[in-house]
């Protein structure tokens, strides 16, 4: 739904090429001109070579109809050298026309596909640049969007650019050639090609809103069918075909309905830009046989300008195509801009944690709010090292918040977490992730190997992948994947079960032997006897190392050698699971809620019975 | 939930086999919309074409008549350049009628096609639809038919106005002069046969441009989608390399394609420049012969103008029919896709409301081409009984709700409610009287009430808050930021998952059907929550059957009937208390539950 908030605010901010579109289009297009200085002045090299020879070839053509068609049909006989230089110069103009077509084509494609992976690789490294809060404030849909369509739409005007400059040498050119050549006609052409230029003015005036609303509604049917389908057990299993039909074709009609608009005034105007240069050439034509029964011109040259109008009525268009885009460029460029010129980032210290032992956590007086929202109040406990705590607490009461903490994807508005005694902001960059290893509750896999998604780029022995693979209960399905570890998974690769991505997602983890382990509610995909056995495998495991485990499964609770439980922000209480469940009533209640639940169900049941032998006992 | 693999389950249809032709036949066999009154704008056009050549003519006519003897005839030329301007305004009329027909009913003959197509996806089974990743099944409804809708609009278009301006030229050339007519054709015709092959270069260019897209997405999304494992990990720099390296790669392939077209597109006007000089050697011969006059000569020129554009335009329009076709293929293929589990529609049994009897006799199911996940289940369920399955991943658990719910039917034997076979049950009924809540809680973008109501569309908001209030979620939703009115978020993700489960299961119970079939409905809720959960639904279901594929062993506790299942056999069935006193399967699951609850 986020995309078509996206393309509202697309529809509201640029529907009209307004002046001041016009303004900050133009400014967008000289930022990729002073980038490409080199590729754009070689692409208005060709085009505008492009545009002289256009012209040039129309002038040949007047010069091979006065002086090589009129004789011959005035005389009956033909000049040969100038039929050959006619010739030569049709060939000519017409090879460096190509010439110009070509480098024109080639240097705007150059130009537009080079300043979008330029966009596209700013963008993206400001995205691994910013601290996740930041990417939390963003939604998803967004950020892909600014990286593809908004980069792509930003410089989209740059593949007619070139083209519109060479039309407008070729303008010039014209003009200044038919001025030369008689007064009269070049006034045809003085009131015929600004008529044409106004023209496509309006025409994309009038267009490009409806162009928009069209775009905007694609995106929306898109939206809809995307939604309806991933929905697609809910709406059968509800037999809702018929509602989801019905919204579907709704907007697939508003749809059609905004196409056909496009399509009247594509359908108004492109005739009427097609019929205005002809109407020129009758003009001309009219014109031009009353100069010659005056004598004022020659045939050839009356061949030469109606030629020229024949050649110049298509490429004057190009003028309105950079206009066209102008206001989606603007729009993109300004999204693109507002991710570049975003602030903020993780600031790394210097220091170096230890390496070889298991690392102890402490976290002290921590707050953290999301906006106004405070949702972790005054935290503080800490781990010692080589000890399984687990983190219990009902939903929302700011588990995974704190887990972000600890591995500081986020840093607290106030308090301190400290890893062996020093505060997670002075660690040096990248040295955290060498001594914490986090298995979030979203599984995430990279579009790669197994083995990439386990090593990521440490360098690693295969026999290191698979020893993690085992601790995490992944070597079995590996080994029956078509490649092992080198079968692609992720995204575009082989698709895996939630507990098995999970499980290649903890392996990950393992495979770096950390310091510390942090496994938020990492398990929860896994079948429970398979999730038994990677929690036994990781207590027994060679490198030991400290473990949180966020969880609710009192089998997973239970392998913790202490228990954090955390309740509406704050930690209620510490100590072991049997300490907890004597002295603490919100603990006790969550983690025995089956227990009690069997309980009273026993007595019910035992009332029951008890009460249907005593209505045996009144019959 | 299992994995399914369906190697040979009814794919949805591609449509490869078939000429292009035929596809396009049946395509707008399908469009009533396009074929009405194509005769009128295909009529439309011709006019529109033929105004093409009033230049040519008017150029031809001005120098024969104002060139020559002495003064030219003013008043004739006057006259017939009125006539031609007359000419070109009525063309230009005729182009814009046709433009209109044109985009009305393409564009109304699309929507028939986009709508029928979108509806279908939802007739075809779950099996099928899974055979198929949702982003393509969306873009049979959108992309590809934007890509026909494209080619029909322009390049369509071009292809009959290309056809049309060599045609008239021709012919006019032919009058003016056969020889020179002769001439143009030999130049053109090298680069006629030379089109296909620079189409297919083109055609293979953009195929990479199209791939390498797709790999440079993929690798954007991974700095979106895992930006908090990237940072936990510290893997910016290796993901910065990945994500370069493929927004380069997509960069070189699309100037590769560009510069294809750099290439290909001026050898147009190289061609016509030699049909030009050709025209001018050949044509001052002729004329010393008298045979041309020096009119028909020039206006030559003008009419080659009218080769250049159909051929430049040519691989562009060949590459977008290209397109277009399989675009046709696809949603062709989702249309022609038998849907495997059909609703019998009229001719089915409408049931009425109330208690709900279910059995399975003789049932055997496999998935195509798989080994049999479930063998000869006989088993019956009883009105206003309260059922707990159980059994390992794998054990033919989910494929018993599956067929339950009719979202697939058995291989053999049959499954039947009140009686009736499922498969004679109208769908409206079925649903009304079935209602399933999956494991993952799908919810709209919308707000909670919305999501909800989308069990019982005519509910009111009252109705939906008493729901929430009958199954305990009232202090839940007193406490989110706007009670019914808070927004769940694409695909419900600003909820929790657990969350998104109390939405769902009270849009089921909203549903209000006679059969609630839980599929491991609440196993992402905290416990403490679901024991509350458990005890509503328990008030809420009676007098209803109630089916539940257990995944604590709470569930199966309750329920008045444990149906056990191993290796796609019902191995055992009977109240909790007998079944855990006899050694077994159940015995078994028992007992380790208990040991992971108490340990």
């Amino acid at each position: 739904m986020w995309k078509i908030r996206h393309w509202k605010e697309t529809h509201r901010v640029a529907n009209k090429v307004t002046s001041a579109v016009m303004r900050q289009g133009l400014r967008v297009l000289g930022v990729a001109v002073r980038a490409e200085k080199a590729v754009f002045a070689s692409a208005v090299v060709a085009s505008a070579l492009y545009g002289g020879m256009t012209v040039a070839s129309a002038w040949a053509l007047g010069w091979a109809t006065q002086n090589v068609i009129i004789p011959t049909f005035g005389k009956g006989e033909i000049a040969a050298g100038a039929l050959w230089t006619g010739v030569l110069l049709i060939i000519g103009t017409a090879l460096l026309k190509s010439i110009g077509i070509a480098g024109r084509r080639i240097f705007a494609g150059v130009m537009q596909y080079r300043m979008q992976a330029r966009s596209r690789r700013d963008v993206t490294k400001q995205y691994l640049r910013l601290p996740l809060a930041w990417h939390q404030r963003h939604p998803t849909g967004q950020l892909l969007a600014n990286a593809s369509s908004d980069a792509e739409a930003a410089w989209a005007p740059l593949a007619p650019l070139p083209m519109a400059v060479g039309v407008v040498v070729m303008l010039v050119t014209a003009a200044v050639g038919m001025l030369f050549t008689d007064l009269v006609l070049a006034l045809v052409g003085f009131l015929v090609f600004p008529a044409i230029a106004v023209l496509n003015l309006v025409y994309q005036r009038r267009l490009s809103p409806l162009v928009t609303r069209a775009q905007q509604l694609r995106a929306e049917v898109s939206e809809i069918a995307h939604e309806s389908f991933d929905g697609a057990l809910v709406v059968k299993t509800l037999g809702r075909e018929d509602l989801e039909a019905e919204r579907f074709r709704r907007r697939a009609h508003e749809l059609r309905d905004a196409n056909v608009a496009v399509g009247r005034v594509r359908g108004l105007f492109d005739p009427m830009l097609e019929a205005l240069p002809t109407l020129g050439v009758l003009a001309v034509l009219g014109v031009g046989a009353m100069r010659l029964s005056t004598g004022d011109i020659v045939s050839g040259q009356l061949v030469q300008v109606a030629y020229l109008f024949t050649l110049l009525s298509f490429p004057i268009r190009a003028l309105g195509w950079v206009l066209a885009e102008l206001p989606r460029s603007v729009v993109g460029w300004t999204r693109v801009q507002s991710v570049l010129e975003a602030e903020g980032s993780m600031v790394y210290g210097e220091e170096t944690p230890g390496r070889d032992e298991p690392a102890t956590l402490a976290v002290s007086d921590v707050s953290y709010s999301y906006g106004e929202t405070e949702v972790l109040h005054d935290v503080t406990f800490d781990l010692p090292p080589g000890r399984t705590v687990a983190l219990v607490g009902p939903t929302g009461s700011g588990k995974s918040t704190l887990v972000q903490l600890l591995v500081r994807l986020v840093d607290p508005d106030t308090g301190r977490v400290l890893l062996d005694g020093t505060d997670l902001r002075e660690l040096a960059y990248g040295k955290l992730a060498e001594s914490v290893a986090l298995v979030p509750q979203q599984t995430f896999l990279f579009d790669d190997t197994v083995r990439g998604n386990v090593a990521l780029d440490l360098p690693m022995p295969d026999e290191q992948v698979w020893a993690a693979l085992r601790v995490a209960q992944a070597d079995g399905f590996v080994s029956g994947l078509g490649a092992g570890l080198d079968t692609r998974v992720g995204e575009r690769g082989t698709s895996l079960s939630g507990g098995q991505r999970q499980r290649l997602a903890l392996a990950r983890a393992i495979a770096r032997r950390p310091r510390l382990l942090i496994l938020d509610d990492a398990t929860s995909s896994v079948d429970p006897q398979v999730e038994a056995r990677i929690l036994y495998g990781l207590r027994d495991r060679a490198e030991a190392s400290t473990v949180v485990v966020v969880a609710y499964r009192l089998a997973t609770i239970a392998l913790a050698d202490e228990v954090v439980y955390l309740d509406r922000g704050r930690v209620e209480d510490r100590g072991t699971h049997q300490e907890l469940l004597e002295r603490c009533p919100g603990y006790r209640n969550l983690v025995t809620a089956y227990e009690r639940e069997e309980a009273v169900r026993a007595a019910l049941d035992a009332d029951a019975a008890l009460g249907l032998e005593e209505t045996e006992v009144s019959a | 939930m299992t994995v399914e693999t369906a190697p040979e389950q009814e794919r949805i249809g591609t449509g490869a086999g078939g000429s292009a032709w035929a596809t396009i036949r049946r395509g707008l066999s399908l469009t009533p919309e396009f074929r009405k009154g194509l005769v009128g704008t295909l009529a439309l056009a011709v006019v529109a074409t033929i105004g093409k050549i009033i230049v040519p003519i008017a150029v031809q006519q001005t120098i024969d008549t104002g060139i020559g003897d002495g003064a030219p005839d003013m008043p004739y030329i006057t006259r017939a350049v009125v006539l031609c301007a007359a000419a070109v305004i009525l063309t230009a009329l005729a182009s814009y009628l046709m433009n209109v027909r044109l985009y009305k009913a393409t564009e109304s003959s699309l929507a028939t096609l986009r709508v029928r197509g979108f509806r279908h996806v939802h007739d075809l089974s779950v099996l099928t639809q899974n055979t198929e990743r949702r982003g393509a099944l969306v873009s049979r409804v959108t992309n590809d038919i934007d890509q026909i809708s494209t080619f029909m609009q322009w390049g369509g278009l071009m292809i009959i106005v290309a056809f049309g301006q060599l045609f008239v030229a021709s012919v006019l050339m032919v009058i003016y002069s056969w020889q020179l007519t002769l001439l143009v054709w030999i130049c053109f015709i090298p680069l006629l046969i030379a089109l296909p092959r620079f189409q297919r270069w083109l055609s293979r260019a953009y195929t990479v441009v199209r791939e390498r897209t797709g790999d440079m997405l993929a690798a954007v999304s991974e700095s979106v989608v895992g930006a908090a494992v990237i940072r936990a990990y510290a893997t910016e720099r290796r993901t910065a390399e990945r994500i370069d390296k493929s927004v380069d790669a997509n960069k070189a392939a699309q100037v590769r394609a560009q510069t294809i077209v750099g290439f290909v597109f001026p050898l147009t006007e190289i061609v016509a420049a030699v049909a030009i000089a050709g025209i001018v050697v050949l044509g001052v011969r002729l004329g010393v012969s008298g045979d041309i006059t020096a009119g028909q000569l020039i206006a030559f020129l003008f009419l080659i103008t009218l080769f250049v554009s159909p051929l430049q335009t040519a691989t562009e329009v060949l590459n977008e029919a290209q397109n277009a076709v399989a675009g046709w293929r696809r949603i062709l293929g989702v249309i022609d896709t038998p849907a495997d589990v059909a609703d019998p529609g009229d001719d089915g049994v409408e049931l009425p409301r109330g208690p709900i009897s279910v059995a399975f006799e003789q049932v055997h199911f496999a998935y195509p081409g798989g080994p049999p996940v479930l063998r000869e289940l006989s088993v019956g369920i009883q009105p206003r009984s309260r059922i707990a399955v159980v059994g390992e991943t794998g054990s033919g658990k989910t494929t018993f709700a599956k067929l339950l719910t009719r979202l697939m039917d058995p291989v053999e034997g049959r499954v039947t409610i009140d009686g009736h076979d499922l498969r004679a049950v109208r769908f409206s009924s079925l649903r009304a009287r079935i209602v399933m809540v999956p494991q993952d809680g799908f919810l709209f973008d919308g707000t909670l009430e919305e999501n909800v109501r989308y069990g019982k569309p005519a509910a009111t908001r009252a109705e939906i808050q008493l729901a929430l209030t009958e199954l305990g979620l009232a202090d839940w939703l007193d406490g989110l930021p706007a009670g019914l009115d808070t927004p769940v978020g694409q695909r419900g993700e600003s909820l929790s998952a657990g969350e998104r489960q109390l939405v769902a299961l009270a849009r089921a119970y909203l549903a209000d059907p006679d059969l609630l079939l839980l599929d491991e409905a609440t196993s992402a809720v905290d416990p403490a929550t679901e024991v509350r959960l458990a005890r509503a639904l328990e008030g809420v279901t009676r007098g209803r059957t109630a089916v539940s594929i257990a995944h604590r062993l709470s569930t199966a506790e309750n329920a008045d009937e444990v149906l056990v299942f191993d290796g796609g056999r019902l191995v055992q069935r009977g109240p909790h208390a007998e079944l855990v006193a006899e050694p077994g399967v159940y015995a078994d699951m028992h007992a380790s539950w208990v040991s992971a609850a108490h340990s």
